[in-house]
C-alpha cells in the first residue's frame, strides 16, 4: 500500500519536468528559426537568381560567357545582354590578388607573433589586428577613395578608379582575418616540434620554415580561404574604389567592376521581376554558390587537417 | 539474516528484509558508458539511518555507482537494471527524475556553491518549486545551516556570496543547501577530498548527527574515514562490487582476500 | 658565421619588418581617420541634420539611426541567440543533426553581408511590404547578426564549470532552470563582452542595410516620440540612413561642397564609436579573467 502511494507520487509528472520540456522546446526552436532563415537565404535568392534562366529564358551561356552587360537590351550580334563574365573576372581578379598580396604579410606577421616575440606579439599585434578586423568596410572604402585611388591615379595615370585599388584595400581588410587564424594553426603545433627541430641544429629560421609551416599548412590554407571569401563577398568598399564599370578588365588601373559593386549600385535602379532585375539576382546566386563553395573548401581542408582541436 | 556467498570471489551481505528498513536497494544493475560497461554485479541494500562507505581503487565504478542512484546518469550513460527506493523501482521512463532527485540528494566532490548569496543558495530550489514565504525561507536556512553545523560562522553574513567561503565552509552550505528540500536519503562523492584535515573531521562529525534523520551514502578513497564514519562498507574493484559487509568485519575480517590486500594497503 | 646561421638572421629581420609594416598600416589609418576627421567634429556636427546640397550638415539623424537600429536588432537576436546558444551547449547531443545545424550557423556567418542584406530586402522590404524601414533593417541586422552572437555566447556558456550545472540538476530542478538561475548569470560577463563585441560589427554594417533601411534619412522630429506617428525618431516604418551607410552614400553619390569633411567626420565619429565597443569589450573581458583567477 505504501509503496503504491509512493510510486504515484513518483510517477505524477512535477512541475519541474513541464518547465523542462519547455525550455528544450523553447531553446529548440530559436535554433531551428536559425535553420530556417538559412534555408530561406538559399531557397529565396536561389529562386530569384535562376528566374533568369528559367523564366526569361537566357542561356546559361550568354550569362556565364558574355561580355556585354546591360540586361534588357541586344548585343550587336543578337543576344541578350547579360554577359556576367566581366563581374565574375573582377571578383576572382582582385580576391585572388588580394590573397596573394595578402599571404605572405599575414603569414610573416602571425610567424612574428607566434614563433619570434610571443610578448610583442600578444601585447602590440594581437591588439592591432582585432582592430583592424573592427574597422567597418565603408571606413576601408573611404579611405580607399581618398588615400589608394588618388595615389594609384598619380603612379600609373589613368582614373585610379580599378582592380588595383580595389586590390590594394581588399589586401588590408582580408589581413587582420589570414593573421588570426594563420596565428591559432600556428600556436596549435606542439611544441615539441620545434624543440626536436632545434636539437638537431637547425636554425630558428630552418625551424620556422620547414617544420613548424608546414605542420600548419592545413591551418594556413583554411586562414587563406577564409581570407579569400570575405574579399569575394566585400560589397560597398570595393564599390567604392572599382570604378563600376561593367567592362572585362583590360588592366589593373581600367575601371572594371565586381559581382557585388554591380548588386549593390544596380538593384536600386531596377524594376522587381523585370529580366534587368532577375540578372542582378543571377549574381547574387552566383554570390551565396561560391559562399558555399569556400565554406566547402573550408571543410575540406580541414578535415584533412593535422592539430584539429 | 541471512548470508549469502555469491561466488567464492564475491561476498554480498544481505539483510532480512523483515527486520531491517531497507531504504535503497539495487538488482541486477548495468551501467554502460556508450557500449563499454562500466558497473555491474552490485546487488546492494541500504539500511535506513546508516552511513554505508563505497570504497575502491580509482575507476572501480563507485561514482558511477552512486550517480545511478539518483539517476544523475541520466544523460551520460545507460543504466539498467533496477534501483529500489522504499520499494520502488525509479529506473523507469515512467519516474519524475527531478522529484526522485529531490528525494535523494547529491554532494560533490569539489564544493560548487552558486554564484549567490549563502541565503539564496539555500533557499534557490526552494524558490524554484513555488516556495515563497519569506518567514518559512528564513527557518529553512537557520534549520539546515545548523544542521550541516556551519550555522555559527555564517549566520552574520548570510548575504555574503557563498563562493567566497572556505572550502569547508562551502562545502557544509552544500550539504544545507541539500537539505532544504528535504531529502530523505543523502549521496556524497568524495565530499572531503578537497578539505583540509580539520574540516574533515568536523563535515564527518555532521553526518554523524545527520545520520539520524538521513540515510547516507559516501563514496570515499579515505580508509581510515570510512572505518570511522560508516556502518556499511563497500568494497569496489573493475566495476563491480566485491564485498559488502558491515564496516568493522570489511576492516578486520574481509572475507575476500582482494578486499584484504585493499584496505591493508597493499594493493596490485 | 655560416650560411644558414645568415640565411636564418635575414629571415627573421624581414619577419620584424613585416610585423612592423602591419603595425604601421594600423597606425596609418587610425591616425588619418582621426587626423583628418575628428577636426570636422562638432557637438553640432554630431547633433544637426544631413544636407544635401550645401554645406555645414551634420550626422545628427544618422547617428540617432544607427543607435536606434543596433538597439533594435539586439533586442530581437538576443532572445534567439540565447536560446540557440543554450541548445548548442547544453541539450545538444553529438549527432547528425546538431553538426548539420553547426554547418548551418557557419554558412550564415559566412554569407557575405550583401546577400544577406538582399535576402531582407527580398522578405521584409518586398514579400511583408515593410518597405525601406527601420523595421526592415532591424531584422536583417539580425540574421546578420545571429550567428556570430550565438558563437560567441555558447562559448561564455561552455566556460561554466560543468559543477555548477550538476549542483543545480543534483537539488531536483530541470536541466532547463539550471541552465537560465544558474549557468546563464555565471556566464554573463562573457556574454556581455560578446554583446558588445557584436555591437562594434553591427554598428559598422553598411551593405546588410542599404536596400533593407534605406539610403534616406527624413528629417525627424524629436519632440515626438510616439512611435505611430512616420516623422517620430521611434517610428519603425520610417527609411533610416545609419552612419555607415551615409558614409557610402555621399562618397558614391554625393553632391555637397563640403563633402570631403562630412564624410571623414563621419568616418572618425564610425571609427571611435567601434573603438569604444571594442575596448570596452576588451575591459569587461579582462575583469571576468582576473576574476576568474583571483577565485581559486
Ligand atoms: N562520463 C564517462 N564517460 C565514459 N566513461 C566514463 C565516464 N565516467 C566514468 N567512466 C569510466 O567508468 C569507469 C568507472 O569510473 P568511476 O568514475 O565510476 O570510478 P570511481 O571509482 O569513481 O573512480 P575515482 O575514485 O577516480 O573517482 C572508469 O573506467 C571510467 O573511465
Ligand atoms: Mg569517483
Amino acid at each position: 500500500m505504501q509503496d503504491q502511494k509512493l510510486a504515484k507520487q513518483l510517477m505524477k509528472k512535477s512541475k519541474t519536468a513541464r518547465y523542462e520540456r519547455f525550455g528544450h522546446l523553447l531553446s529548440l526552436s530559436a535554433l531551428l528559426l536559425i535553420m530556417a532563415i538559412v534555408l530561406g537565404i538559399i531557397i529565396f535568392i536561389a529562386t530569384k537568381g535562376l528566374s533568369t534562366f528559367f523564366r526569361d529564358n537566357i542561356s546559361f551561356k550568354d550569362f556565364f560567357t558574355g561580355v556585354i552587360w546591360n540586361p534588357g537590351t541586344k548585343t550587336p550580334s543578337g543576344q541578350q545582354a547579360v554577359g556576367a563574365l566581366p563581374m565574375i573576372v573582377g571578383s576572382f581578379l582582385v580576391t585572388i590578388l588580394a590573397a596573394i598580396v595578402s599571404t605572405p604579410f599575414a603569414i610573416g606577421t602571425a610567424v612574428y607573433m607566434t614563433e619570434i616575440s610571443p610578448k610583442r606579439g600578444a601585447k602590440i599585434l594581437q591588439p592591432v589586428t582585432e582592430l583592424l578586423v573592427g574597422i567597418p568596410s565603408v571606413v576601408y572604402g573611404f579611405i580607399g577613395l581618398s588615400v589608394v585611388v588618388p595615389f594609384v591615379r598619380n603612379t600609373f595615370g589613368g582614373s585610379g578608379f580599378g582592380i588595383l585599388s580595389g586590390t590594394f584595400v581588399l589586401f588590408v581588410m582580408i589581413l587582420p582575418t589570414i593573421v588570426s587564424m594563420t596565428v591559432d594553426s600556428l600556436k596549435a603545433v606542439p611544441k615539441y616540434y620545434r624543440q626536436a627541430s632545434l636539437a638537431l641544429g637547425a636554425t630558428k629560421w630552418q625551424t620556422i620554415w620547414k617544420v613548424v609551416l608546414r605542420a600548419a599548412t592545413p591551418g594556413i590554407l583554411t586562414a587563406i580561404v577564409f581570407g579569400m571569401a570575405r574579399a569575394f563577398g566585400e560589397a560597398l568598399a570595393v564599390q567604392m574604389v572599382i570604378g563600376n564599370a561593367a567592362l572585362m578588365p583590360h588592366n589593373l588601373v581600367s575601371p572594371a567592376s565586381t559581382l557585388t559593386s554591380v548588386l549593390t549600385a544596380g538593384m536600386g535602379n531596377t524594376v522587381m521581376g523585370s529580366l534587368q532585375n532577375d540578372a542582378l539576382w543571377s549574381l547574387a546566386l552566383v554570390l551565396l554558390i561560391m559562399s558555399l563553395l569556400f565554406n566547402l573548401m573550408v571543410h575540406f581542408i580541414g578535415r584533412r587537417g593535422a592539430f584539429k582541436k | 539474516m541471512l548470508n549469502t556467498k555469491n561466488k567464492s570471489d564475491r561476498f554480498i551481505y544481505h539483510f532480512n528484509p523483515e527486520e531491517t528498513e531497507i531504504t535503497m536497494q539495487t538488482k541486477n544493475l548495468e551501467v554502460y558508458y556508450g557500449k563499454s560497461l562500466a558497473m555491474h554485479n552490485a546487488d546492494i541494500q541500504f539500511q535506513k539511518n546508516t552511513i554505508t562507505a563505497l570504497i575502491g581503487p580509482s575507476g572501480s565504478g563507485k561514482s558511477t555507482y552512486l550517480r545511478s542512484l539518483n539517476r544523475m546518469n541520466d544523460d551520460i550513460a545507460t543504466v539498467k537494471g533496477q534501483i529500489l527506493y522504499q520499494g520502488v523501482d525509479i529506473n523507469q521512463p515512467k519516474i519524475d527524475v527531478y522529484e526522485v532527485r529531490r528525494r535523494i540528494g547529491m554532494v560533490f566532490q569539489r564544493p560548487n556553491p552558486f554564484a549567490k548569496s549563502i541565503y539564496g543558495n539555500i533557499t534557490f530550489a526552494l524558490e524554484r518549486r513555488g516556495v515563497h514565504d519569506k518567514r518559512v525561507l528564513d527557518e529553512v536556512v537557520e534549520k539546515t545551516l545548523k544542521q550541516a553545523a556551519v550555522w555559527d560562522q555564517v549566520k552574520d553574513n548570510l548575504h555574503k556570496s557563498a563562493q567566497s567561503l572556505s572550502g569547508g565552509q562551502a562545502q557544509r552550505v552544500c550539504i544545507a543547501r541539500a537539505l532544504a528540500v528535504e531529502p530523505d536519503v543523502l549521496l556524497l562523492d568524495e565530499p572531503a577530498s578537497a578539505l583540509d584535515p580539520v574540516s574533515t573531521q568536523q563535515l564527518e562529525q555532521t553526518l554523524r548527527e545527520l545520520k539520524k534523520d538521513y540515510t547516507i551514502i559516501i563514496v570515499t578513497h579515505n580508509m581510515q574515514q570510512a572505518a570511522r564514519l560508516s556502518d556499511y562498507t563497500v568494497f569496489f574493484n573493475l566495476g563491480e562490487a566485491i564485498e559488502y559487509n558491515k564496516t568493522r568485519k570489511i576492516f578486520t575480517r574481509p572475507k575476500i582476500e582482494l578486499t584484504d590486500d585493499y584496505v591493508s594497503g597493499n594493493f596490485g | 658565421m655560416n650560411r644558414t646561421q645568415k640565411q636564418s638572421q635575414i629571415a627573421i629581420l624581414l619577419l620584424r619588418l613585416i610585423a612592423a609594416l602591419v603595425v604601421l598600416i594600423l597606425a596609418f589609418l587610425i591616425g588619418y581617420i582621426f587626423i583628418t576627421g575628428l577636426p570636422n567634429v562638432s557637438w553640432k556636427f554630431l547633433t544637426s541634420p544631413a544636407k544635401a546640397f550645401t554645406a555645414g550638415g551634420g550626422i545628427g539623424v544618422q547617428l540617432f539611426n544607427s543607435i536606434y537600429l543596433l538597439i533594435l536588432a539586439m533586442i530581437i537576436s538576443l532572445p534567439i541567440a540565447l536560446g540557440a546558444s543554450i541548445y548548442l551547449s547544453e541539450y545538444a547531443k553529438d549527432n547528425w543533426f546538431t553538426s548539420m545545424i553547426r554547418t548551418a550557423i557557419e554558412i550564415l556567418s559566412s554569407l557575405p553581408s550583401v546577400v544577406v542584406g538582399l535576402f531582407g530586402f527580398l522578405l521584409f522590404v518586398v514579400q511583408f511590404n515593410y518597405g525601406f524601414s527601420i523595421i526592415s533593417g532591424a531584422l536583417t541586422l539580425t540574421i546578420f547578426n545571429l550567428p556570430l552572437l550565438t558563437r560567441n555566447i555558447e562559448e561564455s556558456l561552455a566556460s561554466v564549470s560543468d559543477d555548477q550545472r550538476q549542483g543545480g540538476l543534483g537539488l531536483g530542478l530541470s536541466k532547463y532552470e539550471t541552465i537560465v538561475h544558474i549557468v546563464v548569470p555565471a556566464a554573463l560577463p562573457g556574454i556581455i563582452s560578446g554583446v558588445i563585441l557584436c555591437s562594434g560589427r553591427v554598428f559598422g554594417e553598411a551593405a546588410a542595410l542599404i536596400y533593407t533601411a534605406g539610403q534616406s534619412a527624413p528629417a525627424l522630429n524629436f519632440g515626438d516620440w510616439n512611435p505611430f506617428n512616420i516623422d517620430s525618431p521611434l517610428s519603425p516604418l520610417r527609411p533610416a540612413e545609419t552612419l555607415a551607410v551615409h558614409i557610402w552614400k555621399i562618397n558614391s553619390e554625393g553632391i555637397m561642397p563640403d563633402l570631403t569633411q562630412v564624410s571623414s567626420g563621419s568616418a572618425a565619429v564610425l571609427v571611435l564609436a567601434i573603438l569604444i565597443f571594442n575596448l570596452s569589450a576588451r575591459y569587461i573581458g579582462r575583469k571576468i579573467f582576473e576574476k576568474m583567477t583571483s577565485m581559486n
